[in-house]
């Protein structure tokens, strides 16, 4: 007989490859037509409340290298901390906000997202986390979907009482997670391994 | 984006802790590319906040006519593509044995050559004409996906001198929580180059191997016409939410 307490195990992971772009980015390659469009083009569309930025970055490999053949997600909250999600269960999301963006990295490794910058999300038992963007981060040769966060270089006063800065700073890493603020602009850049190693989460 | 199909209201709660000994580690030597692309830091562990427990959703009118069936999907008007004509299906489940209803599915894979339609891709077997390896689909209520295709090729790739993958397909699946977040590949029954593949070697249980590799369906297969394959897959259940009646921001 079955244990009540038995769960299912999650299906294995494996590697998105190389020709991860005919799945997730179809247009950008060769794969032109079956659908009008790629998903995640648009974080955000025009009306959206909020400071538009443009969030940029490259992801690079332990060798210096550009991680040209990667794919990037990002997911984040509305102006007001919100998600446009089914699972959010507040309700007065921004209409003109998707808040979730993909794109194939170029050759030498870099994306560029247009969206807003995040309001604070709250915590269960109380108190917020600092704005922040979430990264999810496949290509050849990642073996399962690496995730990060992304913060803000001007929100020093947030970004001391975040819980998840918190534990990075307690092995002296949490600078790896904050996007640096020039403009409207927010370079930050993935280190998948090496010196500057970016923190990966396991959320 | 967001189209909520029902009005019952969406589970919410943190995702149980993930079991890394069914996943392949960053790390796998015999796999060359995953040595410079491997965090070797520990990842940093947390509770499931708002962030991981939301996630994007897509409604099924986004979705075109054919973007389930890669027979035809790429091919031009009367033809289709080459190859051993079968469909794909399964369920879509989460750790707690509950479906995962209306939740986005990609997939993608070679030809029935082992050729993908990619600018890098230099394999000397032929592209077909009718065939872009790209498709698509939600979930139903059930958590029950279906799609047709052709069976994909083996192909050889630069790893060792001499690498076969085995036949496959890859998938991309979204769940109700950005955690869910989860891409893997389907193997098929009985494919001799499974057992010494790699990449599929990166997954140090041989049961969970077991579990990537989808089984010939003689019952859905369809006489004169196709073979079925049934493929379930499992993304990571939520915890129950006992005491949790006041929701972060509530």
């Amino acid at each position: 007989m079955r244990n009540p307490l038995d769960i299912l195990k999650e299906t294995p992971s494996q590697t998105a490859g190389p020709y991860v772009h005919i799945g997730m980015t179809p247009n950008v390659y060769d794969i032109q037509g079956v659908t009008p469009e790629d998903l995640g083009l648009r974080v955000v569309s025009d009306g959206v409340k909020g400071e538009r930025i443009t969030v940029k970055g490259r992801v690079i490999d332990g060798g210096g290298n550009p991680v040209f053949d990667c794919v990037v997600e990002i997911w984040q909250a509305d102006s007001n901390g919100i998600y446009n999600s089914p699972a959010e269960h507040r309700s007065g999301v921004d209409p003109n906000f998707a808040g979730w963006g993909r794109q194939a990295a170029g050759n030498k490794g870099e994306f560029s997202f247009d969206t807003i910058k995040p309001g604070a999300v709250p915590v269960a038992g109380g108190g917020f986390m600092a704005p922040h963007i979430s990264f999810w981060i496949v290509a050849r040769g990642i073996n399962i979907g690496l995730h990060t966060r992304m913060y803000f270089s001007d929100e020093d006063a947030a970004n001391a009482k975040d819980p998840v800065l918190a534990k990075a700073r307690m092995i002296g890493r949490d600078h790896t997670m904050i996007g640096k603020r020039d403009g409207d602009t927010v370079n930050f850049d993935i280190y998948l391994q090496g010196e500057n190693e970016t923190v990966f989460l396991d959320v | 984006m967001t189209e909520r199909l029902s009005n019952t209201r969406q589970e919410a709660g943190a995702f149980m802790e993930r079991d890394f000994s069914q996943h392949p580690p960053a790390f796998t030597p015999g796999y060359k590319s995953s040595t410079l692309r491997a965090p070797k830091q520990a990842l940093i562990s947390f509770a499931s906040t708002l962030t991981e427990k939301t996630g994007p959703a897509f409604g099924h009118n986004m979705l075109g006519e054919l973007d389930n069936d890669l027979i035809v999907n790429y091919a031009r008007p009367g033809e289709e593509a080459i190859g051993q004509r079968i469909v794909v299906h399964g369920y879509l489940l989460d750790q707690n044995a509950k479906p995962v209803p209306n939740v986005l599915v990609e997939f993608w894979q070679a030809n029935a050559g082992g050729r993908y339609r990619h600018k890098r891709e230099g394999y000397r077997a032929p592209l077909d004409p009718n065939f872009g390896g790209f498709g698509r689909t939600i979930t139903d209520e059930n958590g029950y996906y279906w799609f047709r295709t052709i069976k994909p090729g083996p192909y050889p790739w630069p790893n060792g001198v001499n690498d076969w993958r085995p036949a496959h397909i890859h998938f991309s699946l979204f769940g109700s929580g950005f955690a869910q977040r989860l891409i893997s590949q389907m193997y098929f029954e009985g494919d001799p180059l499974i057992p010494i593949c790699p990449i599929v070697n990166t997954v140090p249980d041989k049961s969970a191997i077991d579990r990537l590799i989808a089984r010939l369906d003689m019952n859905n297969t369809i006489p004169m016409d196709l073979r079925a394959y049934r493929f379930d897959m499992v993304l990571r259940g939520r915890r129950s939410t006992f005491f949790e009646n006041r929701p972060e921001g509530n």
